[in-house]
Order: structure tokens, then sequence, then C-alpha cells
């Protein structure tokens, strides 16, 4: 009996740590939500023939997103928790504007780095559509008829480009933590990137491509380039989180591999 | 051995301090430079409607138009406290999960050796 003392004492600290953790998460989620202004394409901006396009190409990944999010929690309802945080980050995540000092303006992360390493591509898409719908409809952010073009910018391009960059770096064997930095990083740039040329794309008219995407790109630059390195700590921060506090899940997950759980 | 080591912790903290302050400085100079040239707009604003009315495209009136006056400070607002209960609960779940599993796997072991 003496003997499960520290562990007693373990498990409580621990408990006492989420619990804290479960208190503040939402009290500073609540402050810091506010009219942002950012990735999204609002309303109107691209013509009927783009907005259509755009839709049809985000359309069989969300459908993909569904069925393997109905699959999943089928099979595993300890996973529904995870799927929830999730779509909770990406919704906040994506509505905060944060001031950046070097350009002056406001703009936000994404959030879709650290989902689809976590829950994976596809279901990572479909919470991202679903936070920009709540987002066009009832914010005045972003918009219906370019909600597809968003869904591929923030959704696709983000979720795949945070997949990727965690995976392969994992491959390498590289730590945790920087791993998900550079999926972070990259996942919030992949967004603005898709969104220049989404953008260039649907305002051009009769002038080139090149050109015009190169012009959007650049003027994202000075708010997007310390934005991105944000996201890419936060995304360390969330993945290092959980790596410590539900290990288990990741190996459920396939983010790590059992042998690397040390508990 | 253990003053040296002190000593190391205290020097690493010197530094630490150092480069705390020389980034607090930078973002305040920097923050400086940008209110006195900027006001602080979102880079929608900035890049992607000023792109787009230059090629003649303007942004049109959300289909449900929020933007009036205060109320999608409310609307924002509402939709942060909603999203930050759902994500504190869920983070709640995933933690009680966690030790839910670990009790079922200690009192597995415990009949285990009680039966032995």
């Amino acid at each position: 009996m003496r003997r499960q003392k520290p562990e007693d004492k373990r498990q409580k600290a621990e408990n006492g740590k989420g619990q804290k953790i479960g208190f503040f998460l939402p009290t500073f989620l609540l402050f810091t939500v506010s009219d942002a202004h950012a990735m999204h394409i609002s309303e109107g901006i691209l013509p009927f023939q783009w907005a259509l396009f755009w839709s049809l190409v985000a359309v069989p990944f969300v459908l993909y997103g569904l069925y393997k999010l109905k699959k999943i929690s089928s099979i595993d309802l300890s996973f529904k928790p995870l799927v929830g945080l999730m779509a909770a980050v990406v919704f906040i995540i994506s509505c905060m504007p944060i001031p950046v000092p070097t350009a002056g303006t406001c703009s936000h992360p994404c959030g879709t780095g650290i989902s689809g390493i976590l829950v994976g591509p596809a279901i990572s898409i479909l919470i991202t559509a679903v936070a920009l719908l709540i987002q066009a409809l009832f914010l005045a952010h972003g918009g219906l008829s370019t909600w597809g073009a968003d869904i591929v910018s923030m959704g696709v391009m983000g979720s795949f480009a945070g997949f990727l960059t965690f995976r392969a770096l994992r491959t390498m064997k590289i730590n945790v933590s920087i791993a998900g930095f550079a999926a972070g990083l990259l996942a919030d740039w992949a967004t603005y990137i898709t969104t220049s040329a989404e953008l260039a794309s649907g305002i051009k008219g009769d002038s080139p491509f090149s050109p015009l995407f190169w012009k959007i790109l650049i003027a994202f630059i000075p708010t997007q380039l310390p934005l991105g390195i944000l996201e890419g700590a936060m995304t360390a921060g969330m993945v290092t989180l959980l790596y410590k506090k539900r290990p288990d899940l990741l190996v459920k997950m396939h983010v790590i591999k059992p042998g690397e759980v040390t508990i | 051995m253990k003053t040296q080591e002190s000593d190391v912790r205290r020097q690493k903290n010197k530094y630490r301090i150092r480069v705390v302050l020389v980034c607090v400085l930078f973002s305040v100079l920097c923050s400086l430079a940008a209110f006195g040239s900027e006001k602080w707009s979102g880079v929608d604003e900035s890049v992607v409607e000023k792109f787009a009315k230059e090629h003649g495209r303007e942004a049109r009136e959300p289909l449900i138009n929020t933007d009036q006056g205060d109320l999608l400070l409310f609307v924002f607002l509402i939709a942060g406290a909603i999203g930050g209960f759902i994500a504190g609960y869920s983070w709640r779940k995933l933690i009680e999960q966690r030790q839910d599993d670990r009790t079922t796997d200690e009192n597995h072991a415990l009949s285990k050796t009680t039966k032995g």
C-alpha cells in the first residue's frame, strides 16, 4: 500500500494539471476570439465559375472526411473527444486575430496543421469545412460562394501540408516537437500560398496569372511569415502536451510508434 | 560540484533574461512603429480585398449580415464561449479517459496478483 502513494500523488498532480488546463483553455479562448480578417476570401470576390470550380474540388474531400469520421467513431468511441477538441481549436484559432507588429496588420493562424496531425487530413478537412460554414453564416467571415475555395486553401492544403510534413520528419526520426513546429509552419504557409493562387486565378481577367500571384503572395509575407512561426510554436506545444498526457492516443492515431511510449 | 552547477544555472538564467528583454524591447519598438504608420487592419482587407478591388471585384454583403454595430462582437463572444466550452470539455474527457484506462489496468493487475 505504501508503494502506491507516490503513484497516487502523481495521478493527483496530473489530474490537477488537466483540470487547470480544462479551465484556462476555454477562458483563454473566450477572451481571444473577436472579429478576424485573414485568409478567408469574402463573399463575391471570386467570379461564379471559379467559386463553382473550387467547390467541386472541395466536395470529394469533405465527403471522404465524413466517411472516415463515421468509420473510425463506430469502431472507437474514445476518438470523439479528440475530434471535438480539434473542431473547437480549428474554429476558434481561425477566428483569432493576432496583431503582427512588424507588419502593422492582423491575421490568424489556421489550426489545420495540428488537426491534420492528430485526426488525419480527411477528418481535419471536414472539421475545417464545418468551422468555415459557421463563420460564413453567422460571423460575416468568408462567404458561402467562396466556401469551397476557403475549404481547399485552409482545409485541404493546410491539413495535408501539416500531416505530410509531420510524417516525413518523423520517419527521419526527428523529435516530436520539432516535427510539430515544422508541420504547423508549413500548414500555415501552404494555406496562404493557395489563397494567393485562388485569388490570382479568380481576379486576373485577361492579365497573366504568375505576376499577380507573386504580387499577392509577397503582400502576405510580412504578416504570414511571423504568424507561421507562431502557428508552428502552437502546433509543437499542443503535440508535445498530448505526447506527455495521452501518448496512448497518439499511438492509436499512428502519430507515434508504440515503442516510443515510455509510460 | 554543486556550486559549479548553480553557477552554470545562474549564467544560463541571466542569458535567458537578456534574450527575453531583447525580444520584448524589439516587439515594443516594432509595435510603436506600426501604431505610427497603420491601423491594425486584417490581411483580407489589406491584401485580398485590395487586390480584388484593383481588378474590378468587390466583396458583397454576407447572406446573414451580423457586421452591424456591436452585433458582430456579440456573435463572436457567443461563438468563443461555445467553442471554448467544447474545447475545455473535450480536453477534460481526454484526460479522464486516460485515468479510467489506468485504473482498469491497475484493477486487472490487482486481480491477477490476488488470484496468483
